[in-house]
């Protein structure tokens, strides 16, 4: 080695995550540090059982110090979940956080080659190597700041949305909060009593909905949609349709969004269960019912002395079709309304035809309050669910197995069959264009990390809450709704936001000044400028957003954008070809 | 927990594994193909990711260094109009794959080992189409490196 190159030298610390084994059970994390630890410039090379836990975040940091490393590399899941994390560590070690680099060897290694070891093992050691050859190549930069808006647009006035919107305006922020329908208040609108504690859904409502109009922060437009958005991460500037179709539309500038947007209820096919025959009717419209109902129950003129309940209609569905997941509210709430109906009419007959009762946690003693009001529980067996058909003389017949006795086949006499129907997303087409929300291929919105990052999509600034993530209970989506409010908060009370220097450079030396990179940036982020009898381009890195659009344009490959500059993408190209010894 | 992994390299002998490079957009393309991996869905380890903030950004010379270097095929998964930085995304990629394979012809590099596709943050099935689909044909056409121009 001459003493330019040892003077060049780097010394890098090479991190390879086990993931518990959702990395290592396909991928020899072993053969990958052995197969990397003679790279050049590779000071430390370890596997780590979870790279991201404490213990391991306490080592890289003990490392980075006492190794002097200056540069560092984490093999483990996909940069969406953790560069902030590993960013943080190289940071709290003195590091220069631009000094690292994520390499994904889980999302698209191991979980993809599962069928493939020595594949699997193969492409890890190519990844890292490319790793490598990047952060060989990084230099320190410096995150710039920008200022935020301390305002957020809250989409969707909800339970979810409604409390959003309040805590927002307690923690300082202004809200502009819009809604679709012309009232606030979403699905919980339209409930009477509610469970964990009977409180009535319309009252929470209009305590909520006079909370949200006694806060001058709060702007509300109801009969709003929003159709388009520019701007940028702490800048918003989102347009916003007012008064219906074709009519007028106003411009909100928002630091942040949060769409609350919710969901609606799985709507049962002609003939699901017997839906579409006279008294079989969705959870939502027996809950109405019973709702608005005075002693004796009666559903169209006709008295109603037995009911039937299928649970899980639209829910948990199996063999790869859609709705696998379970809807949790559906359970609680329908032991809840068979209490109230218990107390409309003890006499009453009511059959609950189940596949598991999910009156988890604190909802477990209405379980028990429905069962000593004289509910009676039938659990069936989902390859034999029951069949719902009409009676001779009027009213309806379920006919199920009961698993509990037997397989003991009951005929069982309804006047009405209420179908337990689920949770679906909400087709809100228009708004995940606008926003570029991720959906799941559930069809719920996506956060980032179910656990360390709940409410935050990959669009910075963009956060989700509520029953718009995914099946919750309206406790629960308050508690989400709140948690936005608390990352809005820690996105925009600050006054600035840091964003990533990945900025495009361009060399005034090999610049020709021929112009062409001018209109290559929607942003204007790009302008000629002189000194003396030189004429070049400079970009600004607060215009500039990153995308590197003006890289191919420029004739001399004058720009390079930081972070994916010629060189690193040449030599990463260069280590993903190589093939392990 | 981990099974024995095979250490030999793949014998001369063994099929022909087309080696892909994949240049995906971080926001958008680049969650669709994690999306395949948390679904588990499987394509070849031949596939190798470079995530980029945008296809618009990328510079023909990495598509030819690719293919000289002993990448078979590379597929740029785009975010088509989906692209949050540029409304004329779509065309731009475009025309850098033209001149891409304008330039792969010069080398004599048979201009169907770069392909361009609209990769959406949810488009996991399509990405694992897309890329069986490509390592199938690439497979035909046997290694680049053959084709090289010296
Ligand atoms: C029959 C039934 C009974 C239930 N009983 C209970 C119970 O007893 N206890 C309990 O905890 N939970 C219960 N739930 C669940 C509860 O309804 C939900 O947890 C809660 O409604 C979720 O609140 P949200 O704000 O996320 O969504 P939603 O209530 O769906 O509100 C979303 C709001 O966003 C608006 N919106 C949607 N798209 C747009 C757009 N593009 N632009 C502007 N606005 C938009 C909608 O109009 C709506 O007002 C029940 C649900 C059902 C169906
Ligand atoms: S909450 Fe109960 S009824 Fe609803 S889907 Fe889950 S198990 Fe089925």
């Amino acid at each position: 080695m001459t003493a330019h190159e040892a003077a060049n030298a780097r010394r890098i610390g090479v991190y390879v995550c086990h993931c518990g084994g959702n990395i290592s059970d396909y991928v020899d994390v072993d053969k990958v540090i052995a197969d990397i630890e003679d790279a050049g410039d590779v000071v430390v090379a370890k596997t780590a059982m979870f790279a991201c836990s404490d213990a391991t975040q306490q080592d890289m940091v003990a490392d980075i110090t006492a190794q002097q490393l200056d540069g560092l590399v984490v093999a483990s899941c996909s940069p969406k979940l953790h560069t902030y994390t590993f960013r943080g560590v190289a940071a709290r070690a003195g590091l220069n956080p631009y000094e690292y680099t994520q390499v994904n060897i889980r999302e698209q290694c191991s979980w993809v080659h599962t069928d493939d070891q020595q594949g699997a093992t193969d492409k890890a050691t190519a990844l890292v190597r490319a790793g490598i050859s990047r952060t060989r190549l990084t230099t320190p930069l410096e995150p710039m700041v920008v200022e935020t808006l301390p305002r957020t647009l809250v989409i969707g006035g909800g339970i979810a949305g409604l409390r959003a919107a309040i805590g927002l305006a307690d923690i300082g922020l202004g809200v502009t909060l819009v809604e679709r329908e012309l009232e606030l208040g979403g699905w919980v609108r339209r409930f009477g009593p509610m469970y964990p504690h009977g409180k009535d859904g319309r009252a929470l409502i209009e305590t909520l909905v006079a909370e949200v109009r006694r806060r001058p922060a709060i702007t509300v437009l109801t009969g709003a949609e929003v159709v388009g958005k520019a701007g940028s991460f702490g800048n918003y500037r989102v347009t916003v349709r007012v008064g219906g179709e074709g009519a007028g539309t106003i411009e909100v500038a928002a630091g942040s969004i949060v769409a609350a947007t919710g969901f609606d209820a799985y709507q049962p096919e002609t003939g699901e269960f017997g839906y579409g025959i006279e008294g079989v009717v969705t959870l939502p419209e027996f809950k109405a019912l019973v709702d608005e109902a005075t002693a004796p129950l009666t559903h169209r003129g006709r008295p109603v002395r037995s009911v039937a309940y299928v649970y899980c209609v639209g829910s948990r569905n199996t063999g790869g079709c859609a709705n696998a997941y379970c809807s949790r509210f559906c359970c609680a709430a329908t032991v809840q309304t068979a209490v109230q109906v218990s107390g409309l009419d003890p006499s009453i007959r009511q059959f609950h035809l189940y596949r598991d009762m999910r009156t988890y946690g604190k909802f477990e003693p209405l379980y028990t309050e429905a069962r000593k009001a004289g509910s009676v529980f039938v659990k069936f067996d989902n390859d034999a669910p029951p069949a719902v058909a009409r009676r001779d003389g009027g009213g309806l017949t379920v006919t199920v197995r009961d698993l509990l006795t037997h397989n003991e086949e009951l005929a069982l006499p309804a006047d009405l069959v209420v179908l337990v129907t689920g949770m679906v997303p909400r087709d809100n087409e228009a708004l995940v264009g606008v926003l570029k929300l991720p959906a799941g291929s559930d069809g719920f919105f996506n956060e980032i990390h179910p656990k360390l990052r709940p409410v935050e999509t990959v669009v910075d600034g963009v956060l989700i809450a509520g029953a718009c993530q995914g099946p919750k209970t309206s406790a629960e989506s308050v508690a989400s709704g709140l948690a936005a409010v608390t990352q809005s908060a820690a996105i925009l009370k600050k006054g600035f936001t840091e964003l990533d220097p990945l900025v495009a450079t361009a060399d005034q030396g090999a610049c020709t000044a021929c112009g062409d990179c001018l209109t290559a940036c929607p942003y204007d982020a790009i302008s000629m400028t002189e000194t003396g009898d030189r004429h070049f381009a400079v970009i600004s890195p607060t215009g500039c957003k990153g995308c590197g659009g003006c890289v191919p344009m420029c004739p001399e490959n004058a720009i390079d954008l930081l972070g994916y500059t010629d060189a690193q993408v040449t030599a990463m190209i260069e280590s993903l070809v190589e093939v392990p010894a | 927990m981990t099974a024995p992994v095979a250490t030999e390299p793949q014998a001369p002998g063994d099929a022909f594994v087309p080696r892909i490079l994949v240049l995906s957009t971080n926001n958008i393309s680049d969650p669709g193909i994690d999306l395949a991996g948390s679904s588990h869905m499987h394509y070849s380890p031949g596939v190798k990711v470079i995530g980029v903030p945008c296809t618009s950004g990328i510079r023909p010379s990495w598509i030819l260094h690719a293919l000289e270097s002993g990448f078979d095929g590379v597929f740029v998964a785009s975010d088509g109009d989906e692209c949050a930085y540029l409304p004329d995304c779509a065309k731009r990629s475009s025309r850098i794959v033209g001149e891409a394979q304008a330039r792969m012809r010069e080398r004599g590099i048979d201009a169907n080992r770069l392909r361009l596709a609209a990769i959406c943050s949810v488009c996991a099935e399509p990405f694992t189409r897309h890329l069986g689909q490509f390592s199938t044909a690439l497979a035909a056409l046997g290694p680049a490196a053959a084709e090289l121009t010296p």
